[in-house]
């Protein structure tokens, strides 16, 4: 494969975006993981342990799935779902959190801790944790635990220690900055598993390469099943990594359109939503410069979606940068868009997927009808939906 | 000469060390903020550190973070801030004042845009948490076009070649966190401060401070025994966050005039 995009430059640069924005407090521990990544990325050992974890553990490779019946109702282009949902745990964030472990193990470090918002990352790095024998704490903003109460208790039977951050808005971002500090703080014995593509270098670098996985095996797949590419990839976006993980192996594949979906919440012009790209402005937060959801002052505004993955005033630098040259188009849907496209699912294809990746099912429902039935669009179902039917219910006014 | 170098040239002259309280701007409110800055000057202090609130401040612990809460609760801004020292500098042209912060404030506003407007209000000298040296030569520029020292932090964990790297840019003071961790933990390690700015001192010809973690006389004391100046925020700020609003000037008077009574001892 011809590769001509070889973001970041050496100190984490997507153009303007990303780097290392941190306190000095920080500065060795980053160079410590990117001088460790850089070797262990073209280490053969290390690659193969991380080949076989996702075979033998994850269940990789996770199938492309033609959503037949779906597609007919819409009446156009054709649906195929890259079913991240069957990965163990149930989202593609496993991924991630196996490549960081694998690492954290080889650089000998006890003590792995993570940053959560719906959950997933936490579980996932639970999952790891038990796995690897290591000590696992997860932050999570309590407004999330709520949301999320079912994988609290996940995490918990995994082993984890679950802290509940309560300062600022008590969502993702609050607990990214608690796991930072924590990190600040116990930076010699342990290794900070960041769940997105957002942070300092090399973060977004090494979560990316992680989850690429995703469309290094959608590219094998559509050839082996289809004999071509999908027309466009559609994923949803929060701080990004599930679609930065489909989108990046097609970067260079200039005939494949690339559709990232912000949670709109409840409206675009409500002010309640988390559509960082289409209404953020460049900013620094979490030791990278990249689109924020922000006031006039620069004081980061509290987000709202529905879906609690969704939720994050910023984004990974490298979307922001695919924005900025138009290789990517970003867009945004609704909470109640997307609570439709969840139902349509559940009712038509049989799989309940997660509230977060029924925002790029949303958008795919509403351009499939538009285009032409020999159309392909491969959307990435990141993740899938048990964690969420309390918050469905709830949305429908349905009390258990 | 700057008003930083020129304090700490007196100091030395006097053989004395530099006090240096650091406050949040805005808490409890505005009007408050200046009296204190005023009566931390009454007291002894030879440089005032500002903070200026942020919604998101990843490297202070919980009592900033909750000082820069109840001073974003009544929407202080990076442009009142700076009102602020303006309004100090009406009365008192001698005393420096450092900004302390982060980077998305001084970017929303502009950075060339923030450091003539800081300028024009009487700053002396910024520091912003999250622009290590990597990530500020625009910055710096701006800093040095309008005469402010650009201040920086040195940790525990800052390797010798960048600490070379920082006492090239470096003005002013530089700022050595004594400990890992974020503003008001609680172990302080006097002896490894004290090997460490010995070899801080053979790249460093300014003057250097040390913070984190000291929270009275004793430790202040011992700390200016061994450093240029003396940091002191969270516990400050604790105090401000326990005491009614009517004792807030009082108490912060004596506990800050403890600290200089015990360094100058």
């Amino acid at each position: 494969m011809a590769k001509n995009y070889n973001l970041p430059d050496m100190q984490g640069h997507f153009g303007s975006y990303g780097g290392t924005f941190v306190a000095e407090t920080l500065i060795a521990a980053l160079e410590e993981l990117r001088d460790q990544y850089e070797y262990y990325r073209n280490d053969v050992d290390f690659q193969q342990e991380y080949a076989r974890e996702l075979k033998f553990y994850v269940g990789r490779p996770s199938p492309i799935y033609h959503a037949k019946r779906w597609s007919e109702l819409l009446g156009g282009a054709q649906i195929l779902l890259k079913r991240e949902d069957l990965n163990h745990t149930g989202a593609h964030k496993i991924n991630n959190t196996i490549g960081q472990a694998l690492l954290a193990k080889r650089m000998g470090k006890k003590r792995i801790i993570a940053e959560t918002g719906a959950g997933q990352h936490g579980v996932a790095s639970a999952t790891v944790a038990a796995r690897y024998g290591m000590e696992c704490v997860v932050y999570m903003g309590s407004e999330d635990m709520k949301r999320q109460a079912p994988n609290v208790y996940r995490m918990k039977l995994l082993g984890a220690t679950v802290v509940p951050v309560d300062s600022g808005s008590k969502t993702l971002k609050d607990a990214l900055n608690e796991a930072m500090r924590d990190w600040v703080t116990n930076v010699e014995d342990t290794f900070y598993i960041i769940g997105t593509v957002a942070g300092p270098h090399p973060y977004p670098m090494m979560v990316r390469d992680f989850q690429a996985i995703i469309g290094r095996e959608s590219i094998l797949q559509m050839q082996e099943e289809y004999g071509c590419q999908p027309d466009t990839l559609i994923a949803c976006v929060g701080g990004g990594s599930n679609a930065i993980g489909l989108f990046y192996p097609y970067i260079d594949n200039k005939n494949v359109s690339m559709i990232g979906v912000e949670a709109a919440g409840l409206g675009i012009n409500s002010g309640k939503h988390a559509a960082t790209l289409l209404t953020g402005k460049p900013g620094v937060l979490h030791g990278n410069r990249t689109y924020l959801v922000q006031d006039g002052d620069g004081q980061i505004v509290e987000t709202h979606s529905i879906s609690a993955g969704l939720d994050y005033p910023g984004v990974g630098p490298e979307h922001a940068w695919l924005k900025d040259i138009g290789r990517a188009q970003y867009v945004g849907i609704t909470d109640d868009e997307a609570m439709e496209a969840f139902d349509m699912l559940c009712r038509h294809e049989g799989i309940i997927p997660a509230l977060e990746s029924s925002h790029a099912l949303a958008y795919a429902a509403k351009i499939a009808p538009t285009l032409d039935k020999d159309k392909l669009l491969l959307i990435n179902l990141s993740g899938r939906g048990d964690k969420d039917i309390d918050t469905v219910a709830k949305a429908s006014g349905v009390v258990f | 000469m700057s008003r930083i170098a020129a304090t700490f040239k007196n100091l030395k002259q006097n053989n004395r060390k530099a006090l240096i309280p650091f406050i949040t701007a805005g808490d409890p409110d505005q009007a408050m903020t200046i009296l204190l800055m005023h009566e931390l000057v009454n007291v002894g202090a030879d440089i005032i550190e500002l903070g200026v609130p942020f919604s998101d401040p990843m490297a202070d612990g919980p009592t900033i973070q909750r000082s820069y809460e109840r001073a974003l609760k009544h929407n202080i801004s990076l442009e009142n801030v700076l009102e602020i020292v303006a309004e100090f500098r009406k009365t008192d042209t001698e005393t420096p004042v450092v900004l302390m912060g982060y980077a998305n404030p001084i970017e929303a506003i502009g950075r060339q845009k923030f450091s003539v407007r800081a300028k024009e209000c009487g700053v002396d000298g910024v520091l912003v948490v999250d622009y290590p040296p990597e990530e500020c030569e625009e910055w710096l520029e701006s800093l040095e076009l309008n005469r402010m020292d650009a201040i920086f932090l040195l940790s525990p964990t800052t390797p010798e070649r960048r600490i070379q790297q920082i006492a090239k840019r470096a003005k002013g003071f530089v700022y050595y966190v004594s400990l890992k961790g974020v503003t008001g933990s609680a172990h302080l390690d006097l002896n490894e401060v004290s090997n460490k700015l010995i070899d801080l001192r053979s790249h460093i010809s300014i003057p250097i401070g040390v913070g984190f973690g000291i929270h009275d006389s004793v430790t202040a004391k011992a700390v200016s025994e061994l450093a240029d100046a003396v940091v002191v925020g969270s516990r400050i700020m604790k105090e401000i966050e326990e005491s009614p609003r009517e004792k807030i000037l009082i108490n912060i008077s004596e506990f800050v005039g403890s600290l200089r009574t015990a360094i100058d001892k």
